[in-house]
């Protein structure tokens, strides 16, 4: 710096750490993010607050703008969302299908992630990663005449099966990204003590990627939830999961929205409790990757 | 860990190989370990994906239709001139996946750079903030739907209430055919700005502060710094939200299946390629036709995508 400030004593050099401890926001910025901010988390989350509100609340009340905000809560759309439609099996089924995907998924993706992790197998990486770009209505209809042939389509085996279409090229792509970022020299120097190659995985870098594996399994775990197309056509009336039974919902003459809100609450509740417990592994496996050059 | 690590080619694998623990399947394991490992998902991945992408192009190549198991003959590209010259479903089902891709990107975007840039510094009370960033991208995609078809009800939704107080008179939202879709990709960048935003995050907190303090010191504001420090260093992550967000836009299926049904609704206002194809398969049974809009679909999937990374390896440079 050149020029000397004037009102103050201190030598050029004394004055750069000075600037420095200015603050790093103005007054205004500050007053400024503080409305942004509660704007944003009032655009995300009174949409969710609204269904939940018409989840407790009678038909008619819903009908009636004057009772918005203030009504007599009811539980009545739980009672017959859960009683009278079944949800309680549809429940279990979604449950079923995402944790039997996840967990077969975890099996097969984690040393395969791992392999081409190590032995930087990129062109086969990149046949696992298509399938994240594919579209899911080119494969149902093969799917869906195999299946038919055999006459497995509405068995929990076929649903599966689809929705580690799924989770099993999230699980590479997330663990391959984890792998990538352990250091060689643990499984190195494991060698050197007299491990094999495929001890070492077992026995140093897999309880290492427990945090990966968690990551990667959480979120195939939601998506799987989340799956709405691949159960329309493959699941049966025994393994309808819960995106398809509230689809189901509407397709009557009229719809019946409290009952309709209560299921999307019964639905969505699950997931949103298992996110807000499992955040940091959300966040870090939703990120994967993406910051790398 | 010893000091003196020896460098990889000196392991003495070779030497304890078959007289290991396991014996000779032992040593057969870990030599061929790479594959071994690799083999079964790439196995399963081939069965349940390249077989069906084969079939689906030799679909499209027949006349296949009414049920999976009625005979079909070969008619070459006939389903490829039928979709190509197809003004009134296939072309405008093009344009509306284009545009509710790219404007639903535009917005997420734009929205997630200001969004992340707010919460780039620390502050009192980031932990509910990122909660409400969180809770949208978890929700499941028909709830989200449903919860929108109420929101947006032209009679009883809260929309319509909210613009009745400032005198704004009832709009017809989901169920015009003008509206529909600037209403999905409303819902769409209600769901995935938080993604773009978790993304974005994660780029700015790994960049250095030093290019940004230099410019600081030089007497950049803060329009100068984030347009020509943060924003030139971040093209990179931004590149790779827009590709990971794109390809799953192009896609959307739940949204706007959950909200107008068949078609797309009765004008079809809101069928995009994959509503389209879904519905010549599941609803109608063109097998043949639909696989040939599949086939086109995948191929602007994976144009867009091809385009982007090498925008991506032009920005990193």
């Amino acid at each position: 710096m050149t020029v000397l400030n004037e009102n103050t004593p201190s030598t050029a050099a004394g004055n750069r750490p000075a600037r420095r401890r200015k603050p790093l926001a103005s007054r205004a910025y500050k007053v400024f993010r503080v409305v942004a901010l509660i704007v944003v988390v009032l655009f995300l989350l009174a949409p969710l607050f609204w269904m939940l509100l018409a989840s407790l609340k009678t038909n008619v009340d819903i009908y009636d703008t004057a009772k918005a905000f203030l009504f007599p809560p009811t539980f009545e759309n739980y009672a017959n969302v859960l009683q009278r439609n079944n949800y309680f099996v549809f429940i279990f089924n979604s449950f079923w299908v995402a944790f039997v995907s996840t967990v077969l998924s975890i099996i097969l993706g984690v040393p395969a992630a791992y392999a081409m992790s190590r032995f930087t197998m990129h062109r086969s990486a990149l046949v696992v990663l298509m399938a994240r770009v594919i579209p899911g209505v080119s494969l149902l209809v093969p799917w869906y005449y195999v299946f038919s042939n055999l006459r497995m389509v509405g068995k929990f085996e076929v649903l599966i099966l689809s929705h580690m279409f799924v989770a099993l090229p999230l699980i590479v792509y997330i663990m391959m990204s984890y792998f990538d970022s352990l250091p060689l020299e643990l499984e190195e120097s494991a060698e050197v003590d007299g491990l094999t190659p495929i001890g070492a995985f077992r026995l140093i870098t897999l309880p290492l990627a427990v945090s990966g594996i968690a990551t990667a399994g959480i979120l195939s775990f939601i998506f799987s939830w989340n799956n709405f197309m691949f159960a329309l056509v493959l699941s049966g009336a025994k393994t309808k999961t819960l995106p398809v039974a509230i689809f189901d919902f509407v397709s009557y003459a009229s719809i019946d929205w409290g009952g309709l809100m209560a299921a999307a609450t019964v639905v969505t509740i699950p997931i949103m409790i298992i996110a807000l417990f499992t955040q940091k592994y959300i966040v870090s496996g939703l990120t994967a990757g993406a910051t790398k050059g | 860990m010893s000091v003196l690590n020896p460098p990889r080619s000196a392991q003495p694998r070779s030497a304890r190989g078959p007289a290991g623990a396991g014996g000779n399947f032992s040593a057969w394991a870990n030599r061929h370990r790479k594959w071994l490992f690799a083999a079964p998902a790439m196995i399963f991945v081939g069965v349940l994906i390249v077989f069906p992408l084969a079939w689906t192009l030799y679909l499209s190549l027949t006349d296949s239709q009414g049920s999976v198991r009625a005979a079909t003959e070969f008619i070459g590209l006939q389903n490829y001139l039928t979709v190509l010259t197809d003004t009134d479903r296939f072309w405008p089902a093009v344009g509306r996946t284009l545009s509710f891709t790219g404007l639903a990107l535009a917005f997420e975007v734009v929205l997630g750079m200001g969004i992340a840039l707010l919460l780039w510094r620390p502050f009192r009370g980031e932990k509910w903030v990122r909660v409400a960033i969180l809770l949208p991208l978890v929700a499941t995609p028909v709830a989200v739907g449903m919860m929108w078809r109420l929101i947006f009800d032209p009679n009883i939704g809260f929309v319509n209430q909210l613009l009745g107080m400032v005198g704004i008179p009832p709009q017809p939202w989901l169920s015009g055919q003008d509206t529909a879709l600037g209403t999905t990709i409303f819902m769409d960048v209600w769901q995935w700005t938080p993604m773009v935003v978790l993304i974005l995050l994660a780029g700015l907190t790994s960049l250095s502060d030093e290019p940004d303090e230099a410019a600081r010191v030089d007497g950049a504001n803060a329009f100068q710094r984030f347009f020509y420090i943060t924003l030139p260093l971040m093209m990179p992550t931004v590149i790779v939200a827009i590709l990971l967000r794109g390809i799953d836009a192009l896609k959307t299926f739940d949204i706007l299946y959950a909200t107008k049904g068949k078609g797309g609704g009765s004008f079809h206002e809101v069928e995009t390629l994959n509503v389209y194809a879904y519905g010549l398969s599941f609803d109608y049974n063109q097998y043949g036709l639909s696989s040939a809009v599949l086939i086109l679909f995948f191929m602007i999937i994976i144009g867009s995508m091809w385009l982007l990374t090498m925008r991506k390896k032009a920005a990193s440079k």
